[in-house]
C-alpha cells in the first residue's frame, strides 16, 4: 500500500477522465475522417481528409462562422479588458462598500447563463423592451439589438461583456494589490502624472496577470454557446452563427456527424492556436 | 480657505462614489429587472413605457410557472443531476487532488487542464452516439457522467490548492504514528481541508446546475433540467413575460445564495490552472 498509494489515489479519477474525456476526444477525431449521417441507416464511410478540405475551401458558411467567431471574441475580450482594468484601477483603494462591490461583481459570472439570456431577450425587445426605452430617454435613437442581422452579434457581445468584465476586474484587482510601491514613489518624485504612472508602471507590471486573464476569457469567448443559442440560435439570417453554433446545428439538426466532428477539431485547433499566441505574448515584451 | 479645501475633499469623495455607482449600475439593473418583471402583472410586465418602481406586485407569474409546467419535476431533475455530479466528482476527485499535491504529479495535473481548452461539443457528439445506441439518452446517469466533464477537472484543480496548503510534516507525523497512507488522507488531510471541500462542492454544483449544452441534447422528457425548461418556455410563452421572469428568478436564486456563501473562492474556481499551468 505504502509504495503504491501514489498510483492508487489518482487511479479512479483518471479512469473517469479516460472514459468521459479522452475516449470521446479520440472518437471525435476518428469520426472527423468519416462521412456519416446519424439519421440514416448507412454505416459511417471512411473519406480521409475530405471533411477538412471542405472546411478549408468549400464551405462559405464555415468561413463566415470562423471570422464571426474571431470578431466576436476580439470585440468582447477587448471591451472586457479595457473596462475591467479601468474598474480595477478605480476600485484599487480602501473605501466603504468595497466588499459589496466585490460581491456584486461575482454574481453575473455565476448566474445561470440561460436565465440571464432570457432576461436580455426581454430587455432587448425592439418595441416593448426597457433598453430601447432607456435609449429614447437619453435622446438616442432606438436600436434593433438581437432582432436585426446588422446588430445581433454586437448585442450578444454586450451580454458577454456584462457577464465577464467582472472577472477581468477581480483578477486585475488582485494583480494591482501585489504590485510593489517603490516605482510609484520614485515616479512621484520625478514628477510623473497619474496617466504616465498608469501607462509606464502599472500596465507593464500588470501584464503577466492580464495575459492570463485574457487567455481565460479568449478560450471561453471562442466557445460561447449558451447565450447565443438561447437568444438568437445563430440568427437572424445566420448573423450570429459562430463555429460552435454552426457545428451544433450540423450535428444535432442535420445529424451530419462526420462533418460536425471535423469542425469540432478545427475549433479546438483555433483555440489552441490562440492560446499559444497569447502565451508567447506573455514572455515577449509589448 | 479651510472650507474650500473641505469642499474639494467632499466633492472628490462624492465624485468617486458617483463613478462606483455608475459602473456597478448595469450589474445591479439586470437582476433588479429580472426580479421586478417576475412580480408584475402581464399588462405591466409588457407595458410601454416600462415602470421601474411603481407597479402592482403579484405572484401570478410564479403560480403560472408551476401550474402550466411540471416545474417541480425540473427542479428535482436539476437537483439530482447537480448533486450526483458533485458527489461523484468529490469521490474520485479528492484522492486524485491529494495525490497530485502530495507527490507533485504535475503531468497528471496538466492532462486535466487540457480538458478546459477542448470545446464541449467534441465530447457531446460521441456521448450522444453512444448513449443513443445503448438507449440511455434521457437518463440521470448520462447527464451526471457528462456534467462530470466540467465538474471533475474543477474539483481536482481547486482541491490541489487546498491540499498543498497542508504542512507536509503533518502527514509524516501521521505515518510515523502508524497511520497508513489511506489513514493520513482520510483522518488527517480531509478534516483540514473541509472548508475547501465545501467551496469546491458548491462550485461543481453550480456549474452542473447552469449547464445548458450537454443537457439540451441528453435530457429528455423525464430528466429535463431547469435551463432547458426555461429555454423551451421562451417559444411557448411569447411575450408573457411575468412567468418567464419568474422562471429565470427561480433558477438564479439558488445560485446567488450559494455564490454568496463561497464568494472568496469563485475566482480561483473560474481561473483554475492559471497559477500552475
Amino acid at each position: 500500500m505504502h509504495r503504491h498509494a501514489r498510483y492508487i489515489f489518482p487511479a479512479p479519477a483518471f479512469l473517469v477522465v479516460g472514459l468521459i474525456i479522452v475516449y470521446p476526444v479520440f472518437y471525435t477525431a476518428w469520426m472527423s475522417l468519416q462521412e456519416w449521417f446519424a439519421s440514416s441507416l448507412t454505416p459511417p464511410k471512411f473519406i480521409g481528409m475530405l471533411n477538412y478540405r471542405k472546411i478549408l475551401t468549400g464551405d462559405p458558411r464555415f468561413t463566415d462562422a470562423f471570422f464571426r467567431t474571431i470578431y466576436f471574441t476580439v470585440i468582447a475580450v477587448t471591451i472586457e479588458t479595457t473596462l475591467g482594468v479601468g474598474m480595477a484601477v478605480l476600485f484599487n483603494r480602501e473605501f466603504w462598500g468595497k466588499g459589496l462591490v466585490r460581491t456584486l461583481s461575482i454574481l453575473p459570472m455565476m448566474a445561470t447563463p440561460t436565465a440571464i439570456s432570457l432576461i436580455f431577450v426581454m430587455m432587448y425587445h425592439p418595441t416593448l423592451g426597457v433598453m430601447n426605452y432607456l435609449l429614447t430617454v437619453v435622446g438616442l435613437p432606438a436600436w434593433s439589438w438581437t432582432y436585426s442581422s446588422k446588430t445581433a452579434l454586437y448585442a450578444i457581445a454586450l451580454v458577454d461583456v456584462w457577464e465577464w468584465t467582472p472577472l477581468i476586474t477581480l483578477i486585475a484587482l488582485a494583480g494591482l494589490a501585489a504590485l510593489p510601491k517603490e516605482p510609484y514613489e520614485s515616479a512621484k518624485i520625478d514628477g510623473a502624472s497619474a496617466f504616465q504612472c498608469f501607462y509606464l508602471i502599472t500596465l507593464p507590471l500588470l501584464r503577466p496577470t492580464l495575459v492570463v486573464a485574457i487567455l481565460f476569457r479568449a478560450i471561453d469567448a471562442l466557445k460561447t454557446f449558451d447565450i447565443i443559442f438561447v437568444m438568437t440560435q445563430g440568427g437572424p439570417s445566420n448573423a450570429s452563427e459562430t463555429i460552435n453554433i454552426l457545428l451544433f446545428n450540423q450535428a444535432f439538426s442535420y445529424f451530419n456527424m462526420g462533418y460536425a466532428s471535423s469542425m469540432a477539431v478545427a475549433l479546438f485547433a483555433i483555440i489552441l492556436g490562440i492560446c499559444l499566441i497569447l502565451m508567447k505574448v506573455r514572455r515577449v515584451g509589448w | 480657505m479651510v472650507a474650500n479645501k473641505q469642499f474639494r475633499q467632499f466633492a472628490r469623495t462624492a465624485g468617486f462614489y458617483g463613478l462606483v455607482i455608475l459602473v456597478m449600475l448595469p450589474t445591479v439593473f439586470v437582476f433588479f429587472w429580472m426580479i421586478t418583471l417576475s412580480l408584475k402583472p402581464q399588462v405591466e410586465a409588457a407595458g410601454y413605457p416600462p415602470s421601474f418602481f411603481r407597479f402592482t406586485v403579484t405572484f401570478r407569474g410564479y403560480v403560472e410557472v408551476f401550474a402550466k409546467h411540471p416545474f417541480l419535476l425540473y427542479i428535482w431533475n436539476s437537483l439530482v443531476v447537480a448533486a450526483g455530479t458533485t458527489l461523484l466528482g468529490l469521490i474520485v476527485g479528492l484522492p486524485a487532488a491529494y495525490s497530485i499535491a502530495q507527490w507533485k504529479q504535475q503531468k497528471l495535473a496538466l492532462t486535466i487542464l487540457v480538458a478546459r481548452i477542448i470545446p464541449g461539443i467534441s465530447y457531446l457528439i460521441p456521448w450522444y452516439i453512444l448513449f443513443r445506441n445503448i438507449r440511455m439518452v434521457d437518463t440521470y446517469t448520462a447527464l451526471i457522467l457528462t456534467h462530470l466533464v466540467v465538474g471533475l477537472p474543477i474539483t481536482i484543480w481547486v482541491m490541489i490548492g487546498f491540499f498543498e496548503d497542508i504542512p507536509p510534516d503533518l502527514r509524516e507525523a501521521a505515518l510515523i504514528d502508524g497511520c497508513t497512507d489511506y489513514g493520513a488522507f482520510w483522518r488527517v488531510a480531509i478534516p483540514l481541508v473541509k472548508p475547501g471541500v465545501v467551496a469546491t462542492a458548491i462550485l461543481a454544483f453550480i456549474f452542473s446546475w447552469n449547464n445548458f449544452l450537454f443537457s439540451v441534447i441528453l435530457a429528455g422528457r423525464n430528466t429535463r433540467t431547469l435551463p432547458i425548461a426555461v429555454f423551451n418556455m421562451i417559444g411557448y410563452e411569447e411575450i408573457n413575460w411575468g412567468p418567464l421572469a419568474a422562471a429565470a428568478t427561480l433558477i438564479t436564486l439558488p445560485v446567488i445564495i450559494l455564490t454568496l456563501i463561497i464568494q472568496r473562492h469563485i475566482v480561483t474556481g473560474l481561473t483554475f490552472g492559471a497559477v500552475k499551468g
